[in-house]
């Protein structure tokens, strides 16, 4: 089983709307690969992401059809996670597919307390353990050796990139299987965003991602897998190398030479 | 232009201070004569508007003594009583203090205690009621509430904190204390009372105050937090209420205020007599209420002592404010 997510003919529809905002989408997300998505605005790209952890669900009435199969954790078999209503198996879903957002989100507590939170979350008490997690997750996301000596300083006085650092490295505190990025440079400055793709290629190796961006070049530098998205439609999905210099749809030609969007 | 408007900014704001520099000079011009007759003890003494034979320190009363025994004429008791009838008001009295020192006399008392004690429990009270009552309406109208709900329900709250006091005070006085009363038994207008209806005056002040700030937590915010796994109540402990604090808190501190300094509805329910409430169902008596019942009736002295009293309210309100703010909002 080389997928970790497989999104199979999904509409998703806005509570109220009368279009669905994804038509029949379907995308793989390979195990320990970046697939990014990549489209113009108002596309779906962050809808369909936020479909994989189901933070739709936070707000009522939004209507899924088709299916979002997980891999299981013994690997033999996939969920679909649509299928999922009890509110803690969402919990635990959501604990199996981080999120990064398109801007640094550190919470009102300190660094320390930043990283532990999820750990806490599902029951983690003891001191040791959780000091060993919040090092480790520190060093994966290269902030280690800057926030080291302040992890009891509120979070909020970090730099907008250590702060989106910071929210990376509490994502994968909690060992999750997949990460979704939407647009996680968009509020940087490009030094920020080089640190970030560098680490990306590196959580490659341990997790499967999936990353949104408006950044070709950045799609084209970090991903393995590309799926050009077109109003609510997947226009095209394959690997990268293809989609950049091959494209077999006349849309996804023009959008990558920059002939619209 | 910019000049001009930056010239009227600063000219508002140093308005503030000139305010609250004049009021406390007045306050206290007013209350110098009560304070150099009652100084500090005006905050621990009980009585209110009673004659007393003016005790004499020790060795006052030694001096005294000697000076007596020397005249050979001892101290009795008719003296004192002819000496009380001499006495007919305020003013006469203060001459006569002035003039005689070291002899027998008697004075009028005033002292804050009672209207202290008052003011600071029905204020608590009210805080103790209306603080987690507030702030489960506020949690309910931005966290929970759908959207078809919480804009009316908003809106009620706001009507509501814009009622003016003195109706909270005759609603207190009709319906609630009556039925307070024959709740927890007592009178009808009691400290009890007046701290709830103290409270539940406050209650969509501080509701609406607490809402407004909650919803300044980003919605993204909020979701990273579902994101790792956090149930509603979880987010709203962990990341809401941390993120809105200091909105929170200073909504509550502005309640707490308006609480301490409230007149109109407190007057209604306290029951204004002098004396403390034993239990909560009794009546005393507060600040505010004090200064509104009795400012028609009062010159000379007990006009000072008012003015006295009002300057223990601002100080306190000061005090409470302050240290209010410092404690909570130290850490950023
Ligand atoms: N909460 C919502 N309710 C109703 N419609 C929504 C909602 N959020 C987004 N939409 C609609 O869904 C469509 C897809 O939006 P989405 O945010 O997924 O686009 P996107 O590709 O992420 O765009 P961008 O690159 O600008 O972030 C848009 O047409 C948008 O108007
Ligand atoms: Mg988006």
């Amino acid at each position: 089983m080389k997928n970790m997510m497989e999104v199979k003919d999904l509409t998703f529809t806005y509570s109220g709307a009368s279009e669905p905002s994804l038509k029949a989408i379907s995308l793989p997300v390979e195990k320990n690969k970046v697939t990014a998505l990549i489209g113009p605005s108002g596309c779906g790209k962050s809808t369909l992401l936020r479909g994989m952890n189901r933070i739709h669900d936070l707000y009522p009435g939004h209507r899924y059809e088709g299916a979002i199969n997980l891999l299981n954790a013994d690997e033999k078999a996939y969920t679909n996670i649509l299928d999922i209503k009890k509110e803690a198996e969402l919990i635990r879903l959501r604990q199996r597919v981080g999120m990064i957002f398109q801007k640094p989100t550190p919470f009102p507590m300190t660094i320390f307390e930043n990283i532990a939170y999820g750990l806490r979350l599902s029951g983690v008490k003891k001191r040791t353990e959780l000091q060993e997690v919040v090092e480790q997750s520190l060093r994966d996301a290269a902030l280690w050796e800057e926030a080291k000596d302040r992890l009891s300083h509120d979070a909020r006085g970090l730099s907008g990139g250590q702060q989106q650092r910071l929210c990376i490295a509490r994502a994968i505190a909690l060992k999750p299987e997949v990460i979704l990025f939407d647009e996680p440079t968009s509020a940087l400055d490009p030094i920020s965003t080089l640190a970030i793709e560098e680490m990306i290629s590196v959580l490659r190796e341990q997790y499967s991602i999936c990353i949104v961006t408006h950044n070709m070049q950045q799609a084209a530098r970090i991903s393995d897998y590309t799926g050009f998205m077109y109003l609510g439609e997947m226009i095209e999905f394959d690997q990268t190398d293809t989609i950049f210099m091959k494209p077999s749809q006349k849309q996804t030609e023009d959008y990558i030479s920059g002939r619209f969007g | 232009m910019e000049l001009f408007f930056r010239k009227i900014a600063q000219l508002s704001a140093s308005l503030v201070f000139v305010i609250l520099a004049a009021t406390t000079i007045v306050l206290y011009l007013s209350a110098k004569p009560a304070i150099e007759e009652f100084g500090v003890k005006f905050l621990f003494e009980s009585r209110w508007g009673e004659e007393e034979k003016v005790e004499l320190s020790p060795t006052e009363l030694s001096d005294l003594e000697s000076l007596e025994a020397d005249k050979g004429a001892p101290i009795n008791d008719d003296f004192i009583e002819d000496d009380d009838d001499f006495i007919m008001d305020d003013e006469d009295f203060i001459t006569d203090d002035d003039m005689e020192f070291g002899d027998n006399k008697s004075r009028v008392v005033y002292g804050a205690l009672v209207p202290i004690v008052g003011t600071v429990f029905s204020t608590l009270i009210a805080m103790l009621f209306s603080v987690p009552i507030a702030m489960g309406i506020a949690v309910f109208l931005s966290e929970i509430a759908p959207g078809a709900l919480a804009k009316p329900v908003g809106i009620a709250i706001e009507l509501l904190a814009s009622i003016p006091s003195i109706i909270y005070g005759m609603w207190g006085l009709f319906y609630f204390g009556p039925f307070i009363a024959g709740l927890f038994g007592g009178n009808t207008v009691s400290l009890l009372v007046a701290g709830l209806v103290l409270g539940i005056m406050v209650i969509p002040f501080m509701a609406a105050l607490s809402r407004d700030a909650i919803t300044t937590v980003p919605d993204m915010l909020k979701e990273s937090a579902y994101a790792m796994g956090a149930t509603k109540l979880e987010v709203i402990k962990d990341v809401v209420f941390p993120y809105a604090r200091s909105g929170i808190i200073g909504s509550i501190i502005l309640s707490f205020g308006r609480a301490l300094g409230e007149t109109m509805a407190v007057a209604f329910v306290i029951g204004g007599v002098y004396q403390f409430a034993g239990k909560v169902t009794d009546p005393t008596n507060s600040i505010p209420v004090v200064l509104a019942n009795s400012f028609a009736e009062s010159s000379g002295l007990s006009l000072s002592v008012l003015f006295y009293l009002a300057l223990i309210l601002f100080v306190l309100s000061f005090i409470v404010i302050a240290s209010a703010k410092v404690y909570f909002l130290r850490k950023k």
